[in-house]
Order: C-alpha cells, then structure tokens, then sequence
C-alpha cells in the first residue's frame, strides 16, 4: 500500500503584494518559490534558515491560513486550499512568542478553552492538561492567571495547547523562543518522547537553533531566499562537508581582517570572519588539512595573535555557510535595515 | 518522561459548534468578573453620567416617569458600549494578539467564536446592567409598571439578538479596517447616544429620523422596553410594541445573516491576501 505523506508541496509558491514607499504603488515581495518537500508519518522534518527566509510563510500555507500563489500543498493527503477544514481536524501549532489565551484566565482554562475548539470534551481535556502540567512541571501553577506568567512559562503552556490536541500533524515555529536552557531542553525532549509514542505523528519545525534542529530533527531543509537549498538528514548533509577541514581559530583583535587576503592560499575553500566580544572568530574551510599552516603564516604577517585553534566536526551551520555562502547570523545582519 | 494517550473522543458537526460557543464565552462568562475594577468603570462612572440628566429633568419638574426613562437608557448603553468595544473590535484585538489565526485553524467554526463572543459579552454586560439599574433605582426612587413580564423579556431578547448580530457583523468590517476602526468606532458612539434616544423618548424626533435611528437596534427595543415598564411609556412609544418587536425580530434575521456573510468574506479574503498576520516569513 501506497503511504500518504504527511505533508506535500509541489512548485509551491508565495508572493505577496506590500505597498511601496511611493503612494498608491506596489511591489510584490517573493515570499517562496517553487518548494518541493515530502514529509512522511513519523517524521520530524525541520525547516532551518534565517528570518525572512520563508519558514513562516510555508507554515501558514500548510495551516490553512495563507493560499498559496502558485502550486499546491497537502497535509495527511488533503489539499490545503482546497478543503480546510478537514486538514483543520489534524493539525495544531505553536509559534514561539506568541501571547495566544486570555490573561483573566488561568493556566488551566485557557488550555480547556483552546481543547474546546477541538471537540474535545471536558472530562477527557482536563486529564490530558493535568498530565501535560506534570509532564512540563507547571502542575503547581495550573491555577495561576495567564498573565501572571513570565514569559516562558507562558511559551510552555503554548507548547502544551499544541500538544494537548494531539495532532497527526504538529507546526512548531521557533518554539523554544524565549525558553531557558533547561526548558528548552525539557520541551526537546517531550517533543522526541511525543513522536516516538506513537509512528503516525508527525512534526514541521521551524528554528533559528541549529543545535536544535540537528538534535531533533529525522530530515531537514534548509532554506533562504524561498527556496529550499538542500534537504536530507542532517549527517547526510554534514557527510558532504566530511572532505574538507575545518579549523575554528581565535584571534586576540577587533580589528577587521580582510578575508580576500588568503585568497592566495591554494587549497582553501572559504574563511568567514566574526567579531565575538574582544576578540574575532575565524572559520576556515579547507581542502587539505595541512593547509592551515599556510593560514597561520598568513595571520603571522598581519601580525594576529591566535588565541587558540581547534580543528572541528562539520555542523549544520556549516552546511548553511557551504550552501548560502554566510552564516544564518550575517544573512539576518546583511538583510536588516541597520545594515 | 510519562507518555500521553491518544484523545479518545473528538466532537463534530453541531455538537463542536456548541463547544465552541461555550468554550469562547467563558473568557467574558468568567474572566471579566474576575476584575473587580468594573464595578468603578461599569458601574459607577456610567450612574453619574445618568445623574447628570436625572437632575436636569428634577430641575425643569419634567414628568417623574422621565427620570426611569434615563436610568433605563443608561442601563442600556452599556450594552452598546460591549457591542462597540467589546465585539466590533474584538476580532482585531483576536488578531493583533495572535488568538485569531489560532481560532482560524481550529476545526470549530469561526462563527462559533464570534457567537461565544457575544454570548459572553451579553452575559457580562448583563450583570453589570442589572446591577446598574438596582442602583439608579433605588437611588433616584424610580417606580416601575409593568404591563406584560413575557412580552417584556421577548423584546429585551429580540433587542439583544439583533444589537449582537449587529455586533458580529461590525467585527468583520472593523477587522478589514484594521486601525481605521478605531475612529469609526469612536464616531458611532456618541452620535448613537443621541439617535438611539438613550435619554429621552424618541418620539421627540420627527418620524423620519426617529426611523432612521431604529436601524440600531437598540433604539426600537428600548422603546418597547419603556412602553412595558412605565405607566406613560404607551404615551410617549415611537410605534406599536408588536410592532417593534417584529421589526427587531427582522433585524436579528439580517444581521446574523449578514455577520454569517461577512465573516466568510472576511476570512476568504485574509487568507488570499495574507491579512490575517503579518507578513513576517
């Protein structure tokens, strides 16, 4: 028997029509384009870029909330502009920050209000929000008035309206967004727990965490620009980085170091260069592992102190780099209106 | 880590609409009374602007049943005050706070949220109504007669229904409108106060505008109130209590129908022009 993916698009495309800084006029704004993905049941498949790459947008058009401009897209086999409402019954999200809920409200009832839009009857939702507060240790504020809430408490009880309907088919945007680390941890590991109960369940996650992604994640994409520039698991995609080394390298300046000065070094593939705190980091991509030495001559002669040096596995952040040319940081940076 | 069952039991057809309307109701059912602040801002703030005309028509010795008529008229604005604020905007505030893409992608109807809404807001305006008119009462000595309990509570609900839908249907134009709204909302309410005869009986204006201003239908249901609870009520009716009542009956008609129509407009239209969020990917 033929399996129904999860989620499908084909030649998936957004525009959308903002207005210009001149009046009256309008520009269209390329918001995706031509996205083909395939998410099967029991996959949790993670959407990686920077913000403005599309992610959202995708998400919205699986949701219901946005129709596409070209192309189509399906969730559990429905085509989503074409009957909402049934893709409706199977899916739920949550998008990190978000202030969804009433804060006369307490943590409890604002779970039971979401779980009665779902159909789900009293009796039943307030066992599954008690076991959810156990399980995201909130039990002791399961009476406290939403807006009562820090931040992060009010993102775990997001995460637990996501949960508590228990989808085929589960939207998370960023959803450990405003989390510390230990909560993020806890959601993290809830997320892979939920998946792993039941095969047929199925996760979309967007986030800016690569760690996250690599962490979670079965199968990702990566995506900029709308479009999808790779898509597979993340050690297939970090397999493709194995051929070439890369070093990690801290230098004690602030001062910009031109990158185009080691073009001449022969087997060198890309260096990328970040001012953290007082000093600069600096990756460099290489060809041949011996070639650092060449690299280090160099920075000797722009008179650069190297702090440390340390060659490193490839991480998905470096698929992004190889793929993008920038990290996710310098795209964000570079696309800001400061920039 | 505990594991968590699959749902059992998932409601559809009517039975989730119901759901719905409970389950958005109860923000306003319970949550606003949680706020004790409304029995300053509902309560009393709204009885001295009443006192204001209360000792107007004191000072000009106009007929004692008058001075019902404007603690009527108070308690009734209030109710115009939650259909502006409460239900004409709130689909914007559902949106700005990012309720409303949620509540778009839940199976419950839209609908079902927009009628919570209202049964909500009607039920929380109705209490701080009531009390609102135990007070001013009791506290200008205002005496009521009245002809007909049964008749009375079929125009309060025919009134209510209609003002509501009214309500629902505003909410979809005002969430079109997004910030514009607000001066339109801020231009409705006085004029309103003044053609829906709040103060005074409507009969004073000449028939045509008196017509006019019975397309809110505030100003024909508190009419009939008046007529059903004060011995010169009849006297001073702009038409037939039957009359209204049929008249408002209509109203409740077209405007739940017309609310049904926008928001289906309203929601096509979002999702096809992105106006539901932001455009933020």
């Amino acid at each position: 028997m033929v399996e129904i993916p999860s989620i499908e698009t084909s030649g998936l495309g957004r525009i959308y029509k903002v207005r210009a800084a001149q009046k009256g006029e309008q520009k269209q704004l390329v918001a995706l384009q031509d996205i083909n993905l395939k998410v099967s049941p029991g996959e949790l498949f993670g959407l990686l870029g920077p913000n403005g790459a599309g992610k959202t947008t995708l998400i919205k058009i699986l949701t219901t909330l946005l129709s596409p401009t070209s192309g189509w897209a399906r969730v559990s086999g429905i085509d989503v502009s074409k009957n909402p409402e049934a893709v409706r019954q199977r899916i739920n999200m949550v998008s990190g920050g978000e202030s969804s809920g009433y804060g006369l409200l307490t943590l409890r009832e604002n779970l039971w209000m979401f779980a009665q839009f779902y159909g789900i009857p009293s009796g039943e939702a307030n066992q599954r929000i008690k076991a959810l507060l156990d399980i995201m240790g909130l039990s002791d504020r399961a009476n406290t008035r939403s807006a009562q809430l820090s931040t992060g408490l009010r993102q775990k009880m997001n995460i637990i309206r996501g949960f508590l309907t228990d989808p085929e088919v589960l939207f998370l945007d960023e959803p450990t967004l405003g989390l510390d680390v230990g909560a993020a941890r806890d959601v993290r590991s809830f997320v892979r727990d939920w998946m792993n109960d039941d095969p047929r369940r199925t996760i979309l996650l967007t986030t800016h965490y690569l760690v996250e992604a690599e962490e979670l994640c079965d199968r990702v994409a990566i995506i900029n620009k709308g479009r999808v520039l790779a898509c597979d698991s993340p050690a297939a995609l970090k397999q493709n980085l194995q051929k070439e080394s890369i070093f990690e390298i801290h230098l004690d300046t602030t001062q910009p170091l031109d990158a185009h000065a080691f073009d001449a070094i022969d087997c060198l593939n890309s260096v990328h260069l970040q001012p953290v705190d007082n000093h600069t980091v600096m990756e460099v991509y290489l060809e041949e592992e011996a070639a650092v030495a060449q690299v280090i001559g160099r920075l000797t002669e722009k008179s650069a102190r190297i702090l440390s040096l340390q060659k490193r596995e490839p991480s998905l952040e470096d698929v992004f780099v190889k793929l993008v040319g920038a990290s996710i940081e310098e795209v964000e940076n570079a696309d800001s209106p400061a920039s | 880590m505990p594991t968590l069952p699959p749902v059992k039991t998932r409601h559809t057809g009517w039975m989730l609409f119901w759901m719905t309307v409970w389950g958005r109701s109860y923000p306003r059912v319970v949550g606003m009374q949680r706020e004790r602040s409304w029995l300053f801002f509902d309560i009393f703030l709204p009885l001295m602007g009443v006192s204001a005309y209360v000792f107007v028509y004191r000072a000009i010795h106009a007929p004692e049943d008058y001075i019902g008529f404007v603690i009527v008229g108070g308690v009734m604005i209030a109710y115009w005050m939650n259909v502006l604020w409460g239900m004409s905007s709130q689909l914007y505030w559902e949106k700005e706070t990012g309720n409303l893409a949620l509540y778009i992608i839940a199976p419950g109807p839209l609908m079902a949220c927009l009628l919570g809404m209202a049964v909500g807001g009607l039920f929380a305006t109705t209490l701080r109504a009531l009390v609102g008119l135990v007070i001013g009462s009791l506290l200008f000595n205002v005496n009521y007669t009245v002809v007909s309990f049964p008749f009375l509570f079929l125009v309060f609900l025919a009134a209510m229904i209609a003002l509501y839908g009214l309500g629902m249907a505003t909410s979809s134009i005002f969430l079109l409108l997004s910030r514009e709204a607000w001066h339109i909302a801020n231009l409705a309410q006085e004029p309103i106060y003044l053609v829906s005869g709040f103060y005074f009986p409507i009969k004073s204006f000449p028939f045509w505008v008196a017509a006019a201003g019975s397309l809110i239908p505030l100003t024909l249901g508190l009419d009939a109130i008046r007529q059903l609870v004060f011995a010169s009520g009849p006297s001073l009716g702009f038409i037939s209590v039957p009359l209204e009542l049929g008249i408002l009956v209509v109203l409740a008609l077209v405007f739940l129908f017309v609310s049904y129509l926008l928001l289906n407009y309203m929601e096509r239209l979002a999702v096809r022009e992105g106006k539901l969020t932001d455009i933020r990917s």
